[in-house]
């Protein structure tokens, strides 16, 4: 039921129009739409617990939802909600954590920054830090690539302390806060940096003084969600081009019916269905970890699983949807080239897929084994 | 998806577990883990009476209704069973056609003279089966077979000429379905009849097909003038296409989980060699363990879909991927078995032609991505019935 609505929704709103109209907005994403997200569908309470009005579901339903806005490249900010929703999670007993959980609830943007990316995502790529003064912290760095930054009324930003990392909330409004919108090269998605210098926060914006050990887990999750992205993303390119390909008449016939066409579009279901099975298993696992009932390593193995194979068919699907639609296919008109820079944005997010791949290689080459369900 | 059995299926997993280990020993220790793909040449007559064994056990066919000695187990519970044979080696089933094909068919399209008749030896794994589908000139277009079967009204006997091919355990099986021509006017899928043939008769001549592993298990199956009883046709006349048919969507993937034990074993063999010989340093191997551990787990889930998808027998998509999935997967890891084993690749075990199970793994996983519908053939119907897109014209040569 979540999949049908979910489904229609997307399709009804989030049109080729829509998006591109969003794209060339200054904030890039269609306001009109987020906001009747957040009233009508509520899918930004998904991942939020009841106590805090959510809709205490799981990443099963976050996943439906995720592969629709994927599917439609919808131009919302509900990643970075969803993202930040489950970073607020690891400290959830925290009163202003359930303070910021009620108010992404509300339908207020709030963003996870943690990184320059330089030269991984993970921790080694902080470059925040932060220095106790007194009954004040105060907070010095860059982050880069924040989901939806410039939306945000407030962001989490991790930062390295003398020992260890720490989770902190700040508000974008904040003296010494500077958030830049980013020009990516998919405008779908839009990011931005931050830059602080002697930002003061009070210690109860300290979610946490020893969060460096959550990072990791919470990137996992991030990676579930993208999967589902691409999942969509790899759907789309596959729909949009047997959908044209079905037109395009050359030699007296449909491109269609020559298996040189429909060869290229039955390796795409396989890149796109083995991704989705993948999928379907890391969203399970997902939600037996927050449950408890699953450890970290197979949470990390089955994120790198995914997001090896979702990177890989999202690009391949788009890349060979470019080919199959011909010369229109690098046109500006045609959606299709819309998915290939997603499909590359999203391949190179939180890790490319032969660094997940080194990874599994890792569990089984260099450690115990892995860790099946 | 479901990523656990319940716990009453659990219960059936060490019933299952616990039965093999008290029975696949003695004089079963030697065929544990032999007579599979590519393998089933070996141990036969030991295998033959491992079937028996099963019989009596009341674990062949266990997914066939209790009135025709079955289980009635469910999807569930055959994936399990499945699982858990693969787990403790069990070998390759000489009645494996039979259980799967044939009962199924006879169940489903079969008279009751005739289940009457073949069930009972299937099910004490006394009566083995073999397959007569393909021929020389109907391969991948199976529907364009020439084998004719003709209606003696003197003998009231089918007379059967024509050839099969690619026919495992021939030698070893009491008798083979054919599908064959009853109209020898048409030439398509129309005017086909389905029919049973005991083997052991003159007009029937067995020659082993020797593989590029130096091994024989499959064979060519001459027919002249076999015979079979009028009611040895399931069906009518003209109904055989829709019967053959049939018969290749009663799988539903019960087997695929098991097949995946297979491929697990062989998988870690191959790690366990990167591990040893250091191969599993260099980054370009490494990325391809991890992209074959990856296919694999991707294998399961999508067999764990197919099996919590809808119980109306239409394919669905996962299930449409799953054999160019599979195939593609275990040819590429015997060529990853190969290039982990390094330059004693190409040494033999033994002359005149021993083949260890890697070299035996490389080679006839070639077979893979031909056999029961090669990789473009996969791609047509993924093309055509899941994509809609045109169907392949046919020629009229």
């Amino acid at each position: 039921m979540l999949r049908e609505s979910a489904m229609g929704f997307a399709a009804d709103h989030a049109t080729s129009p829509a998006v591109r109209e969003a794209m060339a907005s200054p904030l890039g994403i269609d306001a009109a739409l987020w906001q009747s997200v957040t009233e009508q569908m509520y899918w930004q309470g998904i991942l939020i617990p009841e106590n805090c009005g959510g809709l205490g579901l799981g990443m099963v339903e976050a996943m439906i939802v995720f592969e629709q806005l994927g599917y439609r490249l919808a131009p919302l900010p509900l990643y970075a909600c969803a993202q930040s929703t489950l970073a607020l999670r690891t400290v959830a007993d925290h009163p202003q954590a359930r303070l910021l959980l009620s108010t992404l609830a509300e339908g207020q943007v709030v963003s996870l920054g943690h990184t320059v990316a330089r030269p991984h995502w993970g921790l080694e790529g902080v470059a925040v830090t932060a220095l106790r003064a007194g009954q004040t912290w105060r907070l010095d760095g860059e982050v880069r690539f924040v989901p939806a930054g410039h939306l945000a009324t407030s962001c989490l930003v991790v930062a390295q302390l003398e020992s260890g990392y720490g989770l902190f909330s700040l508000s974008t409004e904040q003296p010494g806060v500077t958030v830049t919108k980013s020009g990516t090269l998919d405008q779908t998605r839009p990011m931005a940096s931050l830059a602080l210098s002697g930002v003061e926060v009070s210690a109860e914006n300290c979610l946490s003084e020893n969060w460096g050990g959550n990072l990791e887990r919470v990137l996992d999750l991030s990676r579930v969600l993208v999967g589902a992205e691409q999942v969509g993303c790899a759907q789309a390119s596959l729909d949009q081009s047997v959908a044209y390909v079905g037109e395009r008449i050359q030699f007296g016939r449909t491109i269609a019916s020559y298996q040189a066409i429909k060869h290229k579009a039955a390796d795409m279901m396989l890149k796109v269905e083995s991704a989705r099975s993948l999928l379907c298993y890391a969203a399970c696992v997902s939600d037996d970890w927050l449950a408890g009932n699953a450890g970290a390593c197979g949470l990390a193995e089955a994120a790198a699983m995914l997001a090896s194979s979702a990177g890989d068919a999202a690009f391949f699907c788009a890349g060979t949807g470019i080919q199959l639609h011909g010369g229109v296919g690098i046109t500006e008109e045609y959606d299709i080239q819309l998915y290939f820079k997603r499909a590359r944005a999203l391949e190179a997010y939180l890790g490319r897929p032969d660094e997940h791949r080194e990874f599994i290689a890792g569990l089984l080459l260099d450690q115990g084994g892995t860790h099946a369900a | 998806m479901q990523l656990r059995f319940t716990e009453a299926d659990e219960g059936f997993r060490t019933q299952v577990a616990d039965w093999l280990s008290d029975n696949l020993m003695g004089e079963f220790s030697a065929i544990r883990h032999r007579g599979g793909p590519g393998d089933e040449h070996v141990f036969v007559e030991e295998r033959k009476a491992w079937e028996k064994r099963l019989a009596e056990g009341g674990w062949t066919c266990i997914g066939w209704p209790e009135a025709w000695g079955g289980r009635s187990a469910t999807i569930e519970q055959q994936v399990i069973f499945n699982e858990e044979y693969a787990r403790a080696g069990g070998p390759g089933r000489v009645g494996h056609i039979g259980e799967t094909l044939t009962g199924p068919t006879l169940l489903a399209f079969g008279s009751e003279a005739q289940k009457q008749r073949y069930l009972p030896g299937i099910r004490a794994g006394t009566a083995l089966w073999c397959q007569g589908y393909s021929e020389p000139g109907a391969g991948s277009d199976l529907a364009a077979v020439r084998t004719r079967a003709e209606f003696d009204p003197g003998s009231q006997q089918w007379k059967i000429t024509g050839q099969k091919v690619w026919t495992s355990l021939a030698h070893e099986s009491d008798y083979v379905f054919v599908l064959a021509r009853t109209d020898a006017a048409e030439k398509t899928h129309k005017g086909l009849g389905f029919f049973l043939v005991p083997m052991a008769q003159p007009g029937v001549t067995i020659r082993p097909i020797t593989q590029l592993t130096g091994t024989a298990e499959f064979n060519e199956v001459f027919f002249d003038d076999a015979v079979c009883s009028a009611d040895d046709i399931v069906g009518e006349p003209g109904d055989g296409w829709k019967v053959a048919m049939g018969l290749l969507g009663f799988e539903r993937g019960v087997s695929t989980l098991g097949q995946q034990m297979l491929f697990q074993t062989e998988l870690d063999e191959i790690v366990r060699i990167a591990r040893e010989n250091g191969s599993g340093r260099n980054p370009a191997i490494r990325q391809r363990i991890a992209e074959a551990h990856i296919g694999l787990r991707t294998l399961r889930y999508n067999s764990l879909r197919m099996l919590s998808g809808g119980e109306d027998g239409a394919l669905s998509r996962e299930a449409m991927i799953y054999k160019l999935c599979w195939s593609s997967w275990h040819r590429n890891l015997g060529k990853l078995a190969m290039d982990v084993l390094g330059p004693d690749a190409e040494l033999l075990q033994s002359e005149p032609y021993g083949l260890n199970r890697l070299q035996s793994l490389f080679l006839f996983t070639r077979a893979d991505t031909i056999y029961g519908g090669t990789n473009q053939i996969q791609r047509n119907i993924i093309a055509e019935r899941a994509l809609g897109m045109p169907r392949e014209p046919r020629g009229q040569v």
